[in-house]
C-alpha cells in the first residue's frame, strides 16, 4: 500500500516557565493512502500538537520542533517555507478544528468564508466559487443552502457550524484530512450525525483521514486502523479489531474497559498525575499496573505481536520478570 | 437597526439637555453683571437698568430659561455680550475652520496609526513593535503646545518650508478672491476647483493636523495592537490559516475586522477630545477657528457665547458617541 503521510523521529516540545517540556515524540508512524487512522489518547497526549505540526501551525516560540520528519507524499513538510506550505495548507492537507463555536469567523458570513477559501485555493472567479460553496453546503447536507450562505456564524447551530466548517475543510480537495476532536463540543446526538457525514464523504473523496479523539468507541466505529498516543509516544498501534479486540499495552486495556457497555460495571481510568522528573523510562510507569523495574529506566521499543500490531512495552516481552 | 438608532438619539437628545440645565445655571452662578457688560464701562446707572430689562435680566431665572431654551430651538443662541452680533452667526463663521481642522487630523490619525498598530501586532516583540510603542507612548504624552511650538522652530524657523501659521497665506488672500459657499475651505477650493488656494490651504494645515494628530495616532496604534493582538490568538484565525489563505488576508481583513470595535471608539471619541484640544493649537498657529473666539468669551464672561461653545461641543460629543455606537452595531453579534 502507499504511504500518504508519515512521521520519522519527531520531538517537538515546548519552552516553559519551568524549562522545556517535551510533548511528543514519535518514533514512526505511517498513513496509507485512503486509509482513516484513528489516533486515541487523553488531554494533555500530544494529539493536538501533532495536528498543528502537521500543518506548521504550531506557533514557535513556545513551540519547538527539535527534530524529525513530517512527509506528506515523500516530502518533507517541516522544511518547507511560508510560502511552500500555504500550497499545501487547505489544498493537500485540511484540517476540522475541535471547536465549531470558535472556529468561524464571527465578523463574516458562512457563505463569505467558504467562497474566500475556494477563490483563494483554487484560483476561480467569485461567482464560480459562489457556485461550489452551495454545493459543497449541499455535500455536507445542510438543508436550504442559499440562505445559509446569508448567515452569520452566531445564528448557526454547533451542528450547523461544524457541518459548515467540513465544507470549508473539504472545498479545496485535498487528499489529506486531519479531522481533531470534530465531535468535542457537541451533543451526543449531534457527534452521531457528524461522524457518519465525515465518514460517508471520506469515502466519497477517497481521502486519506487522521481522525483525533479521546474516546475510543468513537474512533473504533469509523477508523481502519489506530495508534493509542500517551504522553507524546505511540505506545500501541494496530487494526482497529486488533487493537479493540486484544489490547496489549496496560494503558490501552485500562482506556477500552473504560468504554461503558455494561452500567453496573465501573471501570474507571487511574487520574492522571504529573510526570515525575527523573523517570527516563515508560511514560506509564507511575500509573501502571504491571510496572516492572525494568520499566522505570528503560524506554520500550515498538515490537510486532502479530499481524499489523505493535505494542511498546516490556510487560509483553519479558514476561519472566515480575511484576514490580 | 432602526429603533436602536432612535434609542440612541433619545437618550442623546436627554443628555443635550442636561449639559443646557447646568451650563446656564452654572453662568447664572457666577458673579457677574451682564448688562453692564452689555452697554460698556462708560454706561449710567439708568442705562444699564435699561439693559437689565432688554436683557430680560430683571425676571426670574426659570423665566429666563424658558425663554433661552425656546430661543435654542428655534436656532438662537441670544447675542454675545461683548460683539452685540448673534451668537449662532459668530459660531457659523469660525466653527468651519476649526472642525476642518479636527476632521483633517482625524484622518491623519487614522490612516497613521492603524498601519501602525497592525505592524505592531505582526512584528510583536520585534525591534518594529518596540520602535512603535515607544513610539505611541511619546506622542500621546507630549504637551500639545510644545509639540506645536517645536514643529514651527523646525520647519518655519530652521528649515523654512513650511508657513508658521494661519490658513492662507498673505498674498493668496490678497490676490485671489476666497470661495464661500459651505464655509469650509478645502471643499469650497473643490467645488468651485480653485487648486492653487486649494494648495496653499493644504501647505497650511500640514503643522496644525500633525500637531493635533499626534495624541490621537498614539492612542489608535496602542488600541489596534492590543485589540489585534488579542484576535490573533483566536482559534478561527488558526483555522484561516489551516486553509492556507494569505497572512495578508487573515490579518489586514480576517483579523483588523474582529478588531476594529475598541479602535472606532476611541477614535469617535478622540474627536471630541481633540475638538477642546484645538483651542491651544489654533492660538499658536493663529488659525482662525473657535479657538481665540471661545478664548476672547470667557475672559470676558461673555455668556451666551460661552454657552454656544459648550452647547456646540455637548453635541459633537453626543453625536461622536452615537456614530461611534452605530459603526460598533456593524458587528452583526452586536445588532438586537
Amino acid at each position: 500500500m502507499d504511504i500518504c503521510y508519515e512521521i520519522k523521529d519527531l520531538k517537538v516540545g515546548f519552552e516553559t516557565f519551568e524549562g522545556f517540556k517535551r510533548a511528543l515524540d514519535i518514533k514512526h508512524l505511517e498513513i496509507y493512502k485512503g486509509e482513516t487512522f484513528g489516533l486515541v489518547g487523553e488531554s494533555g497526549a500530544g494529539k493536538s500538537v501533532l495536528a498543528l505540526t502537521s500543518l506548521k501551525l504550531l506557533p514557535i516560540p513556545p513551540g519547538v520542533i527539535e527534530s524529525g520528519e513530517i512527509l506528506l507524499n515523500g516530502e518533507n513538510i517541516l522544511n518547507k517555507n511560508e510560502k511552500q506550505i500555504r500550497e499545501i495548507r487547505g489544498k493537500k492537507i485540511s484540517m476540522i478544528f475541535q471547536d465549531p463555536m470558535s472556529s468561524l469567523n464571527p465578523v463574516f458570513t458562512v457563505g463569505e468564508q467558504i467562497v474566500r477559501v475556494i477563490v483563494n485555493n483554487q484560483k476561480v472567479s467569485r461567482r464560480e466559487a459562489e457556485k461550489k460553496a452551495v454545493e459543497m453546503i449541499n455535500m455536507v447536507k445542510l438543508p436550504d443552502a442559499k440562505n445559509i450562505m446569508r448567515k452569520y456564524p452566531h445564528e448557526l447551530s454547533g451542528g450547523q457550524r461544524q457541518r459548515v466548517i467540513i465544507a470549508v475543510a473539504l472545498s479545496c480537495g485535498a487528499e489529506f484530512l486531519i479531522a481533531d476532536e470534530p465531535t468535542r463540543n457537541l451533543d451526543v446526538t449531534i457527534q452521531a450525525g457528524i461522524l457518519k457525514l465525515i465518514y460517508e464523504l471520506k469515502k466519497e473523496l477517497k481521502m486519506t483521514t487522521l481522525f483525533i479523539a479521546n474516546n475510543m468507541s468513537l474512533v473504533s466505529a469509523i477508523c481502519d486502523r489506530i495508534g493509542i498516543l500517551h504522553e507524546g509516544r505511540i505506545v500501541e498501534i494496530g487494526s482497529v479489531h486488533e487493537v479493540v479486540q486484544n489490547p496489549k499495552h496496560p494503558y490501552t486495556q485500562i482506556l477500552r474497559n473504560a468504554i461503558p457497555r455494561n452500567p453496573s460495571v465501573l471501570n474507571r481510568i487511574m487520574v492522571k498525575e504529573d510526570l515525575e522528573e527523573g523517570i527516563e523510562g515508560c511514560g506509564y510507569y507511575k500509573r501502571c499496573p504491571h510496572r516492572k523495574p525494568v520499566c522505570k529506566n528503560n524506554l520500550p521499543e515498538m515490537q510486532l505481536v502479530e499481524g499489523t500490531h505493535y505494542v511498546a512495552c516490556f510487560k509483553e516481552f519479558e514476561r519472566g520478570e515480575p511484576d514490580e | 437597526m432602526g429603533s436602536f438608532v432612535i434609542r440612541r438619539i433619545l437618550l442623546g437628545i436627554l443628555v443635550l439637555f442636561g449639559v443646557i440645565v447646568i451650563t446656564f445655571t452654572i453662568t447664572r452662578v457666577v458673579p457677574s453683571d451682564p448688562a453692564a457688560q452689555w452697554v460698556g464701562p462708560k454706561a449710567t446707572p439708568e442705562q444699564i437698568e435699561a439693559a437689565r430689562i432688554e436683557l430680560g435680566l430683571d425676571k426670574p431665572v426659570y423665566v429666563q430659561f424658558q425663554k433661552y431654551v425656546a430661543g435654542l430651538l428655534k436656532g438662537d443662541l441670544g447675542r454675545s455680550l461683548r460683539t452685540h452680533q448673534p451668537v449662532s452667526r459668530e459660531l457659523k463663521n469660525y466653527l468651519p475652520a476649526t472642525i476642518e481642522l479636527v476632521l483633517v487630523s482625524t484622518i491623519i490619525a487614522s490612516l497613521i496609526g492603524l498601519p501602525l498598530g497592525v505592524l505592531s501586532a505582526k512584528r510583536k516583540d520585534e525591534w518594529v513593535d518596540h520602535f512603535c510603542r515607544f513610539f505611541s507612548v511619546g506622542v500621546v504624552s507630549l504637551p500639545t503646545f510644545w509639540l506645536a511650538l517645536f514643529l514651527q522652530l523646525i520647519f518655519y524657523r530652521i528649515l523654512g518650508i513650511l508657513p508658521m501659521g494661519d490658513q492662507l497665506s498673505m498674498d493668496i488672500k490678497l490676490l485671489y478672491d476666497i470661495p464661500k459657499i459651505t464655509g469650509f475651505l478645502i471643499i469650497d477650493c473643490l467645488i468651485t476647483g480653485n487648486f492653487v488656494i486649494l494648495k496653499d490651504a493644504l501647505v497650511h494645515m500640514i503643522l496644525p493636523g500633525i500637531t493635533i494628530a499626534a495624541y490621537p495616532i498614539g492612542l489608535v496604534a496602542r488600541m489596534t495592537r492590543s485589540a489585534l493582538l488579542e484576535i490573533l490568538g483566536e482559534e478561527y484565525i488558526r483555522a484561516a490559516r489551516s486553509y492556507g489563505l494569505p497572512e495578508r488576508m487573515v490579518l489586514w481583513s480576517y483579523a483588523l475586522k474582529n478588531s476594529l470595535g475598541p479602535t472606532v471608539t476611541v477614535v469617535t471619541l478622540s474627536i471630541g477630545y481633540t475638538l477642546v484640544n484645538t483651542f491651544l493649537v489654533e492660538a499658536i498657529y493663529s488659525w482662525p477657528g473657535i479657538g481665540n473666539y471661545v478664548a476672547t468669551a470667557v475672559i470676558s464672561l461673555d455668556y451666551p457665547a460661552i454657552m454656544g461653545v459648550t452647547i456646540f461641543s455637548a453635541c459633537a460629543y453626543v453625536v461622536l458617541n452615537m456614530i461611534a455606537d452605530i459603526i460598533i452595531a456593524l458587528d452583526p453579534r452586536v445588532r438586537v
